[in-house]
């Protein structure tokens, strides 16, 4: 025990004696007096066998047991009586500590008395001004002190709510006790016993006590609040490692934390899992008289935390799974990562995948949409992750099939798309700021007209083919597009095909294009003028293509 | 209006739905006729395994050292007609109830009923994982918390049901070239497994996911996908006593039970069960259930099987993974350890 510093501990339980147990030895070997209060509603039989088994101890005190309900002021006046027999029973008491059962000391008792010694007079007790929201997770803030709450939030849940929503309405307001400010803080203290002392021998503690009683969770704003009466000196924080997940609910700690919490150099966490021998074992640790002078740093364990509340609440973007099935617009990035749609490419380069895909740094697929078959690089049968290229399997759930392979694919995933293939995914590619959409509208006629068949299938292919673009403009058009869509029609295309090509793969792979490059080789546009104008014979008016000349070949022929 | 009136409607169909497979379950539980009772050792906050069985003695030592080693403290086992002395095995193990079924298993709703019947008389209260001999329990951190550390957990965070979907596994090369020897980890033949191909729907009507998929769906329903085998899985509940499982365990009623997964984009924790169903003994497994048709949906699953063992049916794809371990898993999206750091 280091000179002048003896500490007490307040250690309440209520279940899970036998850890307990052997937590109230730890304190007591380390060199700690502890008064020990178990809940009054604990079997009495499990409480007999923890008195048995610290027998041999004799610097603890067992406090009278009082019944605690979570959030009720009982759970003060337990903490009460034991600070109270603290001081009465061991009058070398120089700072009391408040403990639990599942409250684990991670380093020997004497290096945290070694840490009050070199901040003499400091009370370390979390004390947050409750008129500045931030601390609490979830449920009230300052309205713990402004209404009445007869009745447990654990317990009676319906109850506790009606009582708030009617006093909201009748706009009942308790007002403070002259002179205090309420704050609001873990209940894991340690106090001074001066400070201590004085909270419990103020002349005014039963005013006090009859405010607390009826405001919510007294236990974290009852010796927070006096704290600021009473201290000199208030350090702001807890030497107990307690986190709470978003809903308010303490975190535990398993035997395969304890390279973290070595490292985190607190004195205490919480809580621990019973079940965790490992812990039981491997703490309080020694790590040598070098380190006894650490400070505290629980930065990896925040971390740790911080991520599993990520994933708790927001998830993994693009992931669709058995425990996280967003709703439409719920999804918090609809997939994964990047990925282009490329429209109408294929129609005017017959070599276009082949072409880009010695280009760019991805993936570059065929028509993944295409009615009769997935065309997966390569045409493979089975494609990335398993997915298999049945268009059946696709179409039955078109939006695991893109999510999943973007999410399973190692690279960027490029695709043709076309008005041929199956349209179900057209809002949803619009609406996801991961797609990059590249359309050359109306390119699709080109294929027709170098097609053979007979031209009045042509002519009604043609007529449901800019059908379907047209549907796709107004989509890609909406207010609602989040893509980064680029559209050009085929004659400005065609126009200067050399530098938009080489804008797509830019916009790829930036960095990419060598001056020397080529484009591929481009199919025979020359009789498209006419082509077009045989539409526009058999009544359909071509409106994606932009301006082709009907009569150049005419004025070859009248030439 | 017309809709709170639809949905209580809605509520009160799957209220008599449920209650017709209680009542199913109650009038067929003479069916299960006791054999080798230790249900007696059963104590209050014990984890029960609920197994129905036949002839699936080779596989039964791994079975259950694995659960044991995850924290089950009882096992009750239904047998249905087995001949291949599993009986007789599963009588001398200390930790397991066993019950003997004569009846159909088709006839049995696929043994639900015999095990809604179970889970009705000793299941309340109890944490109860109902699985197969051939599924096999991953849930994140499972290589260092057992499963009490889980069901506190759920306890905590006022869960009562885990999800876990069936992860079918299958050697590397063909079904039958390694045989598996008792005792013998069957994850060391059947390592494999799909990452990636997964469907999913929700049904509305019992509020549970509907997945589809992985190397059945693949190879064998590629053009009739809404005919593949169901995945999805809620084999870990806190049984209260109106609970009954629907299909399998696929579904669970009340539909509380089924919302296991976030819908607002936040991740719930899941598990896999590693479906070992593609081993050496398969092959003759297959013929003999083919031949009884006692199987789901006229045992089809089993007709497509024996067609694609004609040719020495291979599953192994190069997009398959090898399995690692439970963050493998959580990594490739499978599973997740939601809100349990």
């Amino acid at each position: 025990m280091s000179e002048g510093v003896n500490l007490g501990v307040v250690f309440l339980c209520h279940n899970e004696l036998e850890v307990a147990a052997a937590m109230v030895r730890i304190w007591h070997d380390g060199g700690a007096s502890v008064a020990i209060h178990v809940d009054q509603r604990t079997d009495e039989d499990a409480y007999q066998q923890m008195q048995n088994a610290l027998a041999d101890l004799d610097r603890i005190v067992w406090v009278d047991r009082h019944k605690c309900d979570w959030g009720m002021f009982s759970m003060v006046e337990a903490t009460q009586a034991a600070a109270q027999a603290l001081l009465d029973g061991f009058s070398d008491v120089s700072h009391v500590f408040v403990a639990s059962g599942a409250c684990l000391p991670l380093r020997p008792v004497a290096e945290l008395c070694d840490y009050l010694r070199r901040h003499p007079r400091v009370d370390f007790i979390e004390s947050v001004s409750a008129r500045d929201v931030g601390w609490t997770i979830g449920g009230l803030n300052i309205e713990r002190f402004e209404h009445y709450f007869p009745f447990s939030w654990r317990k009676r849940r319906a109850l506790f709510d009606l009582t708030v929503q009617l006093q909201r309405k009748l706009n009942i307001r308790r007002r403070m006790p002259r002179g205090l400010v309420p704050h609001l803080g873990s209940q894991w203290w340690c106090l001074t016993r001066e400070t201590l002392y004085a909270i419990l021998t103020d002349p005014r503690r039963s005013e006090f006590e009859r405010y607390f009683r009826w405001s919510w969770i007294p236990d974290e704003s009852y010796f927070q609040t006096l704290t600021r009466r009473h201290s000199t000196r208030i350090e702001s924080r807890t030497l107990t490692l307690s986190k709470f997940d978003f809903q308010g609910r303490p975190y535990t700690f398993y035997g395969d934390h304890q390279e973290m919490l070595t490292v985190s150099r607190c004195f205490v966490a919480r809580k621990i899992w019973p079940g965790a021998q490992e812990l039981m074992n491997g703490f309080p640790k020694d790590l040598g008289p070098e380190h006894i002078g650490d400070e505290p740093d629980p930065g990896r364990i925040d971390r740790l935390i911080a991520s599993t509340v990520a994933r708790r609440q927001l998830g993994r973007p693009g992931l669709y799974m058995q425990s996280r099935f967003p709703k439409k617009d719920r999804e918090n990035g609809k997939t994964a990562g990047r990925y282009a749609v490329l429209q109408g490419f294929t129609d005017l380069f017959p070599d276009f995948e082949e072409w880009l895909q010695a280009r760019v740094d991805a993936d570059v697929h065929g028509h993944l949409f295409d009615r009769h078959s997935v065309e997966f690089l390569g045409r493979q049968r089975v494609g990335p992750g398993g997915i298999p290229a049945f268009p059946e399997c696709r179409d039955y759930d078109p939006h695991g099939f893109l999510t999943s392979l973007i999410r399973i694919a190692d690279r960027e995933q490029v695709f043709q798309f076309s008005p041929r293939d199956t349209q179900d995914m057209n809002w949803f590619m619009v609406t996801d700021p991961n797609a990059v959409i590249r359309v050359v509208t109306g390119a699709w006629v080109v294929p027709l007209m170098h097609s053979d068949m007979p031209f009045d299938d042509i002519r009604n292919i043609a007529a449901r083919l800019q059908h379907t673009e047209l549907e796709q403009l107004k989509i890609m058009r909406s207010v609602w597009v989040k893509a980064d869509i680029e559209i050009w029609e085929l004659a400005d295309f065609v126009a200067r095909p050399a530098a938009i090509l080489q804008r797509v793969v830019r916009d790829l792979t930036p960095g990419s294009w060598p001056l020397y490059d080529q484009p591929p080789p481009l199919r025979d546009l020359d009789q498209l003028g006419r082509f077009l104008q045989r539409l526009r014979n058999a009544g359909l008016q071509p409106r994606l293509m932009g301006g082709f000349p009907a009569t150049r070949s005419e004025e070859e022929w009248n030439v | 209006m017309a809709i709170r009136l639809g949905s209580s409607w809605n509520a009160l169909q799957l209220r008599a739905t449920r209650q017709w497979y209680l009542g199913r379950a109650l009038r067929r539980r003479k069916q299960v006729k006791p054999d080798r009772l230790r249900t007696k050792k059963i104590a209050r906050d014990d984890i029960l395994c609920f197994v129905t069985q036949r002839n699936e003695r080779i596989r039964l030592p791994y079975f259950l050292d694995y659960y044991r080693n995850l924290g089950v403290n009882h096992f009750l086992i239904v047998d249905n007609d087995s001949d291949d002395g599993s009986a007789g095995y599963l009588r001398k193990q200390r930790d397991v109830s066993l019950w003997h079924a004569k009846g159909s298993y088709k006839a049995a709703r696929f043994g639900m009923d015999w095990i809604n019947w179970l889970l009705f008389r000793y299941g309340t209260g109890h944490w109860c994982l109902t699985v197969d001999p051939d599924e096999l329990l991953v849930y994140p951190h499972c290589d260092t918390r057992p499963l009490q550390a889980l069901v506190q957990w759920m306890d905590a965070s006022k869960l009562k049901a885990f999800p876990a979907m069936l992860l079918d596994m299958y050697p590397k090369g063909r079904i039958g070239d390694q045989p598996y020897r008792e005792g013998q980890n069957p994850l060391d033949i059947a390592s494999c497994f799909d990452p990636a191909n997964y469907m999913i729907h929700k049904n509305g009507l019992y509020g549970n996911l509907w997945i589809q998929g992985g190397p059945r769906a693949r190879s064998f329903f590629g053009r009739t996908p809404d005919l593949a085998p169901a995945l999805n899985k809620v084999p870990l509940v806190r049984w209260q006593r109106p609970y009954v499982y629907v299909s399998s365990t696929h579904m669970a009623l009340p539909r509380s039970l089924n919302q296991v997964y976030d819908e607002d984009g936040g991740e719930r924790i899941s598990g896999a069960l590693l479906h070992t169903k593609f081993l050496s003994t398969f092959i003759a497994k297959s013929t003999e259930e083919m031949e009884r048709g006692e199987h789901y949906a006229n045992s089809q699953e089993y007709r497509a099987y024996n067609a694609g063992l004609q040719n020495d049916m291979i599953l192994y794809h190069p997009e398959s993974r090898e399995i690692e371990d439970w963050r493998q898993l959580q990594d490739l999206g499978l599973i997740s350890q939601g809100n349990w750091a």
